[in-house]
């Protein structure tokens, strides 16, 4: 387990809520910030502020300096080859979407498959229900074995001669599967086509090696992983990259401009039209600086010690299902459950009168839940600052959820 | 425990509403059909009324959701039935008010739904308590917003 210290870095967990001291088990839809990653965003608009790539001055070469040096964190982050390959953007959705825009309609003809997964989350799913549409393209789905993972078999029977996409999520945000990325790339270039991954709840999580898994793309959000909102990276191979179109253009994105033609930047400022989310990236950067203090083998460890407390606590309450792999080490930080007769959105409810923050809902995720079936679910989603104290008052606050609606 | 601020949510008229659900069903004649969700939360209901001359003669839900959205369409179908459409639009705007806290007209007998003016302290289970109300209000054909 982590330092109990390491909940001081965070002064918003330092607060009464409805009378009690916060517990936040809500990482999963976005995580708490670190004191230094506020600082961080603080002094640059206190400092630094100035627009990148464009100035003579001082300011705007520091604020070009803070930018591209977050670039160059996020690549090491990551282990890609070079920072032409990392794409700042607003997020997973964002850059999901810009994939199927530009890979996608340019590569994906009438008849061709994208293959995809019944856990995925709406911003993996609609993208490239859209791209189907406008192409005539088929999306297939690998369906999930009943303890909520991927198996293999089913993965080679679904991608085919022609499959152009597949895209997958790294890790679910509703049964905290991790799936065999590694393995799926390798069946998904056997058959010519690219994978994508949907690392939005494991950037935070686990150590990526992108050059390891040998994905095209990964596409992950800096607010689920200590970082501001509003901040993204789409990391593309190279060779990929250098063939896509951009799908906005204006400032920043340019080389030459007539009046009927023009040109682009070279990688990866031509899919940066516009000033870039600056403020953000640096903020992101400070945030893989904090996580990689901690290490994130250390955090993937907490995790997966901390999801198998809960879950040997929560199964002592009569009636309390919990969906996923049964296995705490097959799973990250994250527990959905139901509690047998009363409805999740009562359970949140009950569980913030008490000072503990959990999601209720379909989790973005209709598709999982019909799959389920059920129609919503509770998640309690764990990060560096729980602790086992958290989860005991999570199966408190569950237990008077249960007392309370019997 | 604390449960005072539960109490004020979870009155036990609307305990009574969400364990035994008035007009739970599908109406065989109906011939006011409207299907609902809230998309941000996954509760759906199903809303059958049979509207004859202007009345409601009968109404039947069914539906998933939590205590507030249930309980609330089982009051919402026990209120309208055999009430002009006009009365019944007039409940769901005053229901409206009452999420937002509005001060209600004394003179309006409420019956059950006045157990449902806590929910306006608890901003996220608005919409729960809404749902019922928003699909009759389609059904009969008129938009309160």
């Amino acid at each position: 387990m982590l330092s109990k210290e390491i909940r001081k870095h965070f002064p918003i967990l330092d607060q009464e809520i409805n009378g009690h001291p916060l517990v936040y088990l809500d990482s999963a839809a976005t995580s708490q910030k670190p004191q230094q990653v506020i600082e961080v965003l603080n002094d640059y608009y206190r400092f630094d502020n100035a627009n990148v790539h464009r100035g003579v001055h001082t300011l705007g070469n520091r604020a070009t300096d803070h930018y591209e040096g977050a670039r160059e964190k996020v690549r090491k982050f990551i282990h890609a080859k070079s920072t032409q390959e990392i794409i700042f953007m607003r997020g997973t959705t964002t850059a999901l979407n810009m994939v199927a825009q530009s890979y996608g309609r340019a590569n994906v003809g009438e008849g061709d498959e994208i293959v995809i997964t019944h856990m995925e989350h709406h911003s993996n799913i609609i993208p490239w229900q859209q791209l189907a549409k406008e192409k005539g393209a088929v999306l297939k789905y690998i369906d999930l074995e009943d303890d909520g993972t991927l198996s293999l078999e089913k993965v080679r029977e679904t991608i085919t001669d022609r499959t152009k996409i597949v895209s997958i999520m790294y890790v679910s945000n509703v049964l905290g599967t991790m799936n065999p990325i590694k393995e799926i790339t390798e069946i998904a270039h056997a058959h010519g086509a690219v994978m994508v991954v949907d690392g939005a709840q494991a950037a935070p999580h686990l150590k990526l090696d992108v050059q390891d898994l040998d994905c095209d793309f990964l596409a992950f959000s800096g607010h689920k992983m200590c970082g501001p909102t509003g901040i993204g990276v789409l990391y593309g191979k190279k060779e990929l990259l250098n063939k896509m179109e951009p799908v906005e253009f204006g400032g920043e994105m340019i080389d030459f401009v007539g009046l009927y033609e023009s040109t682009w930047k070279e990688l990866p400022w031509k899919f940066e039209g516009g000033t870039p989310i600056i403020a953000g990236a640096i903020g992101l950067g400070a945030a893989i600086d904090f996580l990689e203090e901690i290490g994130l083998d250390q955090i993937e460890r907490h995790e997966h010690e901390l999801a198998a407390i809960a879950m040997d606590k929560m199964s002592t309450i009569d009636g309390l299902e919990i969906y996923g792999p049964k296995d705490p080490g097959a799973r990250a930080g994250i527990v959905t459950f139901n509690l047998d007769n009363v409805h999740p959105h009562d359970v949140a409810t009950v569980l913030d009168m008490n000072g503990i923050a959990v999601r209720a809902g379909h989790h973005c995720a209709q598709p999982l839940m019909k799959r389920l079936e059920c129609s919503a679910t509770a998640r309690a989603s764990f990060y560096v600052y729980n602790t086992e104290e958290d989860v005991d008052r999570l199966v408190e606050g569950l237990r008077i959820a249960k007392e309370y609606f019997e | 425990m604390p449960t005072n601020n539960l109490d004020q949510l979870y009155r036990s008229v609307i305990m009574d509403h969400y364990k035994n659900p008035r007009n739970k069903g599908v109406l065989e004649e109906n011939n006011v059909t409207i299907d609902m969700n809230n998309p941000t939360c996954g509760d759906v209901i199903h809303l059958t009324l049979k509207v004859e001359d202007g009345i409601v003669r009968d109404a039947k839900f069914e539906g998933e959701g939590c205590s507030i959205s249930m309980a609330s369409a089982s009051m919402m179908t026990q209120i309208i039935k055999n009430k002009d459409v006009d009365t019944a639009v007039t409940y769901a705007h005053i229901f409206s008010d009452m999420m937002l806290g509005k001060e209600i007209d004394d003179s309006v007998d409420l019956g059950d739904i006045e157990a449902l003016s806590g929910v306006a302290k608890f901003p996220a289970r608005i919409k729960c308590a809404t749902l019922a109300w928003k699909a009759m209000e389609k059904g009969v054909g008129e938009d309160s917003e």
